[in-house]
């Protein structure tokens, strides 16, 4: 175990705790600490551009004349060489998973290949239209198709709708097949059960599409309450959302029974996919009664967050939703050659019943070249080992750091691939967010604060394969340092961060009276 | 496998500080009938990096990309010149390789990049604010409809014929859901955009109209003339642009009365990506910021007084709200928004102007030299960098032919309104400053081919 500065000083404080006398610099940067402005303090609106045309002349056309622009937008632009200086200052103040682990419980951080950049820029795939006439897209339309059948084959499901942007619009494309499945035999179902540990998407999809919502318990060691469940079944429900392995990090043991519960009164059963990462290559979720699940890609098939996107949400149907499933998608003929099928030509193809479009083009393409290179990559071996690894790193976490941070369920069985803590135990006035920020100071992104709302000061830890054993080690000395911190009640923690480029910001400040955009008021710190 | 990084030895360790005989004894909460024994039959093992190389290249080599033929495709998606800038500081790991700022501490590159994209759009949209970005263009737009219903409590809402037909395919999914009465129509092959007709059916129950601009025959619709009937009939205006790049000619929707203004940001820093990711982009004015969907970033100071940044006004959001929420939006394009306000900090407002200036000029050259095709004719008095060309025939058959020649010359009516044979001989072509005078050229020589 490393040795940690478990006090919280730094030498920029005095033996109080106060900031010290170390001289201020001139540039208000501290060596490779760098202060970056705005690029509206950066640089003039007129006489500079970071791009050089080809001119050509011509006057604008005469019809023209009343709709032109009177002034140009007042941005400002910067010359080549500021430009790479100012992002990558300002990519210097980011944590990123290229810089450590970061154990955000439901997100899935895990490391990003780069051979799947490499693939998504080839020219190929990056810089092709998507109107583009069939012929000229084959390659295109077969990547998409192939990772269609591995998406089908990993879940054991029946098809596949890859259009969905990302999660949250994975799961309104799975409740409105849900929906038009309903309506196709004349049922107007009102309802969605949502248990109470699921992610807010799952509530919000559900008004967005239209239903009301209505809350089901968890038991004590963190599932859904399947007896709870049973008795607000009835004909008003279309369907539940269930998320499995769900957001404490345990696997719904009664899936199956909820799943022939659901059936059994009409319903259907969305699985929200979220972390699908723990069961990959272990187990199909068509096998457990699932009827609709979404795959975020850029967790479990590692395409990069990119800072809050773009994901991609596929969604996965059964045999029953299937139909009913959205424009447009691919399908291979029996000549093997594989097709768009769109509004045009979905007759042709028997999918006659689609519930419509839910985007413009075909989804997030430059997601789907970077999933297949990471799920080729892999193999149905590969995929395993993953959810086996996942799920070993979160067990040993939750075992390394369980005497030390309240374990709700640790007591219960093994977790799979998230440890959930709860802030029981730390001294009066410390709280989960001191744990977070202390963390910070140590190196790390903090895991999940405050979610999932079952648990009180919840801290959903996961790791994720990609971290290795010496890496862990590290993260799991620092976080036990910081809980014993807390638990002690050691005030210098509630000031925590102090090493980071912010210190804690001001949130109430920021939503009392908003500054979305900049409107030339001076930096306050100046 | 090589982004594995446990050891055999580490796994039984670790297994030993678990106090479990194996890992198969961590899934003991799996039911044992769904748990699989083996490997999933009939799918690959795992593949070097060469073998995974090897067979993409092979797929991507299948396609023509838009770079290596004379191009003039948009219809909602365009070809811009992105400086190699551009996509080298989007794949710095620090902006690649981040989430969501949920620690501002720790985020603060992600979280002011945001902030500058944020007033960016506003800029170049006329609106007094815009979000951290959404989905894309398609989806911003069905957002906004959502976002008008609420502010006025109404549920009629007019589309303009000359929107995107997908736009209004999206738009008629949800509302079948919903229940929003949509009032939409194909659009007719005339120099005219519909403001006449639209105007005419603004009533005292229409919660908005939405008008495309340019619209999606590339033609130039009054927005000021439009916002003014719907504001007197207590109904709200929302602008989509397809073509942000259009922008630097033409006035901002928001200069012009539009209360809301969406649109598809691909144009700038993102590139074509056969259709995704792509960058919802959703400005409004100020009084409706607890209305918006999608993510805020706001500016705040921190302990010690530093300005700092952070994501704002979350209690609209569904991780707050969760069935209250404005939007079930979560993710959004964030490396698509980095690439965009990236491209857009290199342009400045000047430089985004003579893009313009120069894509317009270029299609004013394809347009003349088209149209002294015979039996080719152009519809538009009003364009920016595209058109809608009537040519003597179907042109779906045309586009193929013209493929097979090796141009890629443009999007068929026919394959954008499937069923409206008034609309089969119309060909949509834009032209941006990636496009050659000998491109020009050769598009006019193929298509002459094809009709001779």
């Amino acid at each position: 175990m490393n040795v940690v500065n478990s006090s919280g000083w730094r030498p920029s404080m005095g033996e109080d705790g106060e900031a010290s006398a170390l001289p201020e610099t001139c540039s208000g940067d501290h060596a490779l600490m760098l202060e970056e402005p705005l690029i509206f303090e950066l640089a003039a609106t007129e006489g500079k551009c970071g791009v050089d045309f080809e001119e050509v002349e011509a006057e604008p056309v005469a019809g023209l004349a009343r709709f032109l622009r009177k002034e140009a937008p007042a941005l400002p632009s910067l010359a080549e060489s500021e430009t790479i200086r100012h992002y990558t200052r300002l990519s210097r103040q980011n944590y990123a998973i290229d810089l450590g682990p970061f154990p955000l419980g439901s997100c899935t951080m895990k490391h990003n290949p780069r051979l799947n950049e490499k693939v998504a820029r080839m020219p190929g795939f990056a810089d092709v239209h998507p109107l583009q006439p069939a012929a000229s897209v084959r390659g295109a339309l077969e990547v998409i198709n192939e990772l269609a059948v591995w998406l089908i084959e990993l879940t054991g499901m029946h098809g596949v709708a890859m259009s969905p942007k990302a999660g949250a619009h994975g799961e309104l494309c799975g409740l409105l097949c849900i929906r038009a499945a309903h309506e196709a035999k004349g049922e107007a179902r009102e309802v969605i059960l949502v248990p109470e540990s699921a992610h807010g998407t799952n509530p919000a999809t559900a008004a967005f599409a239209g239903y009301k919502v209505e809350s089901i318990p968890a038991t004590a060691d963190g599932r859904v309450d399947l007896a709870a469940l049973e008795a607000k079944l009835g004909p008003h429900v279309a369907g539940v959302m269930i998320t499995n392995p769900n957001t404490c990090g345990l696997f719904e043991r009664d899936m199956k029974k909820i799943a022939d519960a659901v059936h059994a009164c009409g319903g259907y059963v969305y699985c929200d996919g979220a972390n699908f990462n723990a069961i990959v290559g272990k187990v199909r979720p068509g096998d457990l009664g699932v009827d609709a699940m979404h795959i975020n890609l850029h967790k479990t098939f590692s395409t990069p967050h990119g800072g809050g996107g773009p994901g991609s949400g596929p969604v996965v149907l059964s045999e029953a939703l299937a139909p009913f499933g959205p424009l447009p998608f691919t399908a291979r003929d029996e000549a093997g050659v594989v097709h768009l099928v769109e509004e045009n030509n979905a007759g042709a193809f028997g999918h006659t019943q689609a519930f419509g479009r839910m985007v413009a083009f075909h989804g997030q393409m430059g997601m789907f070249t970077r999933a297949l290179a990471y799920i080729l990559s892999h193999g149905a071996d590969g995929l395993k080992q993953v959810a086996e690894d996942a799920v070993l790193n979160a067990n040993y976490v939750l075992r390394s750091c369980e005497d030390v941070l309240s374990a709700p369920f640790g007591s219960a069985g093994p977790c799979m691939h998230e440890a959930l803590f709860s802030d029981t135990g730390l001294a009066e006035h410390f709280s989960t967010l001191d744990i977070a920020k202390g963390l910070i100071d140590e190196g790390f992104h903090p895991m999940t604060v405050y979610f999932p709302l079952v648990v009180r000061g919840a801290m959903l830890v996961e790791p994720t394969e990609t971290e290795s054993k010496v890496g862990l080690d590290r993260f799991i000395a620092s976080l036990r340092s910081v809980a014993e911190r807390a638990r002690a009640g050691d005030e210098s923690l509630h000031a925590a961060p102090v090493y980071a480029p912010r210190r804690r910001l001001d949130e109430t400040m920021a939503a009392r009276k908003p500054v979305l955009v900049w409107k030339g008021e001076a930096n306050p710190a100046d | 496998m090589r982004y594995l990084p446990l050891t055999d030895t580490d796994r039984s360790a670790m297994l030993d500080v678990i106090g479990a005989g194996s890992v198969d004894d961590l899934f003991s909460d799996v039911p044992e009938e769904a748990r699989l024994s083996g490997l999933i039959a009939g799918l690959p093992l795992h593949a070097s990096e060469m073998a995974v190389e090897r067979h993409m290249a092979k797929l991507a080599g299948k396609n023509i990309s838009a770079g290596s033929a004379p191009f003039f495709l948009g219809a909602g998606a365009y070809r811009h010149h992105v400086p190699a800038t551009v996509d080298h500081l989007i794949q710095r790991g620090e902006f690649l390789t981040a989430y969501t700022p949920y620690q501002p501490e720790i985020a603060q590159g992600t979280l002011q990049v945001l902030f500058e994209f944020q007033t960016q759009v506003a800029q170049l949209f006329g609106t007094e604010v815009a979000n951290a970005s959404m989905y894309d263009g398609s989806t911003a737009c069905w957002e906004a409809i959502v976002m008008a219903s609420r502010i006025t409590r109404k549920r009629r809402v007019l589309l303009s014929q000359g929107l995107h037909p997908h736009y209004a395919q999206v738009v008629g999914t949800m509302a079948k859901f919903t229940r929003d009465d949509i009032v939409h129509g194909a659009p007719r092959l005339e120099a005219d955009p519909d403001d006449a007709a639209l105007i005419a059916e603004i009533d005292d129950a229409t919660s908005c109209a939405v008008v495309q601009y340019p619209d999606v025959l590339g033609r130039i619709p009054d927005l000021a003339a439009i916002a003014e009937a719907a504001h007197a009939k207590g109904a709200l205006l929302i602008a989509v642009v397809t073509e942000p790049v259009a922008l630097g000619l033409i006035e901002a929707p928001g200069n012009l009365g539009a209360d809301i203004v969406v649109g598809e940001g691909q144009s700038l820093g993102v590139g074509l990506q056969f259709g995704g990711p792509y960058l919802g982009l959703f400005g409004c004015r100020e009084k409706f910021v607890r209305q918006m969907p999608g993510r805020l970033c706001g500016q705040t100071v921190d302990a010690a007084g530093k300005r700092g940044f952070v994501l704002t006004l979350s209690t609209r959001e569904q991780h707050i709200r969760r069935e209250k929420a404005t939007s079930n939006i979560c993710t959004n394009s964030g490396l698509c928004a980095l690439a965009f306000s990236i491209h857009m900090t290199l342009l400045g407002g000047e430089g985004l102007a003579r893009m313009a200036r120069i894509s317009h000029a270029r299609t004013r050259q394809l347009v003349d030299r088209l149209t002294k095709l015979p039996g080719v004719t152009c519809i538009n008095e009003t364009y920016f960098n595209e058109v809608t060309l009537l040519l003597p025939a179907d042109a779906r058959e045309i586009v193929r032919e013209l493929a097979d020649r090796g141009v890629l010359g443009g999007v068929s009516l026919g394959r954008l309104f499937p069923g409206e044979g008034s609309l089969a001989n119309g060909l949509l072509v834009a032209v941006t400053e990636t496009c050659t005078e000998e491109d020009i050229e050769t598009f006019a020589e193929e298509l002459a081919g094809v009709l001779a």
